[in-house]
């Protein structure tokens, strides 16, 4: 085996072996697949019925409020008081009083609970109500209620793209801002997480003064770059057993419950966690269509996102953007005696990947603006912000400019890293500044 | 003899500070080669030459008389001043990790590790986590480490640092043992007394520049000062009366039954005439040569090299 491989293998093996890493791997998926499975699991147990009980001072909604899975309503007769102290006696979650009212149409109500009520049963009651009121309203102004039916609209703006050989495809904005932002987030972890295990590696080596031990043997720069190839394997290993345990934990959840939980309410799971369902969604007339129409667009859309250039991309910006950095964070744990000297170093480093993240954000707004076309081709911010804007469909010209362009600030960095290491690694017990460290780029 | 490693003219420069100045000398083979000098002189410079840690700015380095090539690294062991192990790592791991980084195959390296740990009988260590050893057992592991692949030519800088006696012994021994089995070594150290007991040449290094080289018996015959130390009975003797003004008594004292005094000599004429002189008045039990100690001869030479360049 040639010795850049040696140091591979061992920078690869003693971290895999760590029980840090042992622990990561287990807890990883656990975390992740909570993310999925807890908002469903919750829904699940919430379940429970919640009784309502109805003083209707006004008569207007007698048998209005109609009773489902989760909420139920019952005309009480007592007085408001009374039934006030009778309420956890009688087992009422809320009571919910209508005034008798001044105007013609009651429009306002109040309801009475023990604890704070939750949105689904406020916005149950709202709604119902609101129908009633509209409808009696319509029928004072003796307009037929059909008719305005027949003239209420739902736009639905469908964003179709066409392409330069006006091929079209239906797009979904919000996937595509899901699918950038996911991607580019796990980018910036990936390179915060395992650009800081490499400097941490190459302080070690320096502290525990093996490190002229090494070189004696083979070039300063094959140590290098053993460590960050080393430790990107590490990093790979990492989130491809992350990805794989967790499908396996979901897939197997879903096989267990799949007997109670039926797609549609999947469908609307996902949306409830997503925070969509607002009360815009209870307001629209609790058609279920609605429902089976977005899903639909979600589907059609998804088909619609490239995922092949989304997944290579993304392999590229991952690897190549930690390849980047991986080096500068290197050349950053030469220079120092110990971790607590990295501060001064982190901030040009650091700065341009926050950057990114914070700035993803408005970029996710205007994907195709001269930011974030520049910040796309710039080596230090493209690795997070051309995943943001890869999933909006991005003209092949920036792609390949931003690879171009990432590969060569990969070479420019490593090359400067490299100096910077060579004499960094040897150096003990001296404070290093900025204008030091030119010093050491200029050495033959 | 020939030599294995020729250093022609190196000149080496850091930012505004030459650390060498066209240095040159020759390390014959076979030898233990003494690389002498006060700190900060550019012996540890040097030394990352020979190992390719860096280059010279100019001047060449010949190993076997051609020039230095990267593959010669696996024909070179170094013990750093500075050095140490992973220590999260476990010992044999460790060993068997940087023998193969000296270009040695997994077999190879285990054969070897295992002959040298069962020598040095810590065969029991080879699952240990470095951190758990010793100072003076991670520098037995160094040692093997340094001298496993059976390079031709070994360096060691200050080796015995960190060593108790015992173990000093042990490893003096260990660097004899590899110059009769062939090796070279080349010597770093500021301890004179063992220069003396264990090197055949040496070079010294001071403020960048070579000041001083050769065989260790020539430099010391050169810096000898034609002194003489007489040992004889106790009698009551003038002894300045009986010396020409040629001759002075630098030291005079006791030891056991015996009156000691060290003259020195003026003309390079020898001890005999001394003799002659002394032994019709004396019992003379003894007479040696003060040869100059390498602490003395490295002591003046650097003050000599100071006045010079001041």
């Amino acid at each position: 085996m040639n010795k850049i491989g040696l140091i591979i293998t061992r920078e690869y093996l003693t971290r895999v072996k760590k029980r840090s890493f042992i622990i990561m791997t287990i807890i990883g998926p656990i975390l992740m697949a909570a993310i999925f499975i807890v908002p469903v699991y919750i829904a699940q147990i919430e379940g429970e019925m919640k009784v309502i009980g109805v003083i209707d001072e006004t008569g207007l909604f007698v048998n209005k409020f109609t009773s489902g899975d989760q909420i139920s309503f019952i005309n009480v007769d007592e007085p408001l008081e009374e039934a006030k102290t009778d309420m956890d006696k009688n087992g009422f979650y809320a009571i919910l009083h209508i005034p008798r009212s001044d105007l013609n149409v009651p429009e306002s109500a109040i309801i009475y609970s023990s604890g704070q009520p939750n949105i689904i049963v406020k916005g149950v009651i709202k709604n119902t109500m609101r129908k009633e009121v509209e409808l009696l309203k319509l029928n004072a102004s003796g307009l037929d209620p059909n008719v305005l039916k027949s003239i209420r609209t739902s736009i639905n703006l469908l964003t179709i793209k066409i392409n330069k050989e006006g091929y079209e495809e239906k797009t979904s904005t919000e996937l595509s801002m899901a699918v950038g932002m996911i991607s580019g987030f796990l980018i910036y972890i990936f390179i915060f997480m395992y650009g800081a295990q490499v400097m941490r590696g190459v302080i070690e080596e320096k502290t525990s003064r093996i490190i002229e031990v090494i070189i004696s043997s083979v070039k300063p720069f094959q140590l290098m770059m053993g460590k960050i190839v080393g430790v990107a394997m590490v990093g790979l290993t990492q989130f491809i057993l992350w990805i794989i345990a967790t499908l396996i934990l979901v897939s197997t959840f879903m096989a267990i419950f799949s007997d109670d939980i039926s797609i549609q309410e999947m469908s609307q799971m996902k949306m409830q966690s997503n925070g969509i369902m607002q009360e815009d969604v209870l307001n629209h007339d609790g058609e279920p269509d609605g429902i089976n129409q977005s899903a639909m667009a979600i589907f059609e859309s998804i088909q619609s996102i490239n995922f092949g250039l989304v997944l290579g991309s993304f392999l590229f910006f991952f690897i190549g953007g930690y390849l980047l950095y991986g080096a500068l964070f290197a050349a950053i744990g030469s220079a120092v005696d110990g971790e607590t000297d990295t501060q001064q170093f982190m901030i040009p480093i650091t700065v341009p990947l926050i950057l990114s993240i914070a700035l993803a954000q408005f970029i996710i707004q205007d994907p195709d603006g001269p930011v974030a076309f520049w910040l796309s081709i710039f080596p230090l911010t493209s690795p997070v912000i051309m995943m943001v804007r890869i999933p909006f469909g991005v003209p092949y010209l920036d792609l390949i400019l931003a690879i171009a362009m990432l590969i060569l600030g990969f070479l420019g960095t490593t090359w400067l890293a490299a100096k910077i290491y060579r004499t960094g690694i040897l150096m003990y017990g001296k404070k290093i500044n900025y204008q030091e460290l030119w010093k050491w780029i200029r050495y033959k | 003899m020939a030599p294995i490693f020729d250093i022609r003219n190196i000149t080496k420069e850091f930012a505004n500070h030459k650390a060498l100045d066209d240095v040159s000398f020759v390390v014959p083979e076979n030898s233990i080669f003494g690389l002498l000098g006060p700190n900060g002189a550019g012996k540890t410079t040097l030394i990352r030459l020979i190992n390719q840690i860096t280059g010279p700015d100019s001047g060449e380095l010949l190993f076997h008389s051609r020039p230095l090539v990267r593959k010669d690294i696996e024909n070179i062991g170094y013990l750093p001043e500075e050095r140490g192990l992973y220590k999260k790592m476990k010992v044999g791991e460790q060993a068997l990790y940087l023998a193969r980084l000296k270009g040695l195959s997994k077999f190879d390296a285990q054969t070897k590790l295992k002959f040298w740990f069962d020598k040095f009988d810590i065969s029991p260590w080879w699952n240990k986590k470095v951190e758990e050893l010793s100072k003076g057992m991670q520098q037995k592991i160094q040692f093997i480490v340094t001298v496993l692949h059976e390079p031709e030519l070994l360096i060691f800088d200050e080796p015995f640092s960190g060593f108790d006696p015992i173990n000093v012994n042990l490893l003096k021994d260990e660097i004899l043992q590899l110059r009769n089995n062939g090796a070279t070594i080349i010597f770093s150290t500021h301890n004179m007394a063992s220069v003396e007991e264990l090197c055949d040449h040496i070079a010294l290094i001071d403020n960048s520049r070579k000041i001083l080289d050769g065989k260790v018996k020539d430099i010391r015959d050169n810096y000898k000062d034609n002194v003489y130390e007489v040992a004889y009975r106790n009698l009551k003797v003038d002894i300045k009366g009986l010396l020409n003004g040629d001759c002075s008594i630098i030291n005079s004292g006791q030891k056991d039954d015996n009156q000691l005094v060290s003259i020195r000599v003026k003309d390079k004429s020898g001890p005999n005439e001394l003799i002659s002189r002394l032994l019709p008045h004396m019992e003379i039990h003894s007479i040696n040569e003060i040869l100059p100690t390498m602490n003395d001869i490295f002591i003046s030479s650097v003050e000599e090299n100071k006045n010079r360049t001041v």
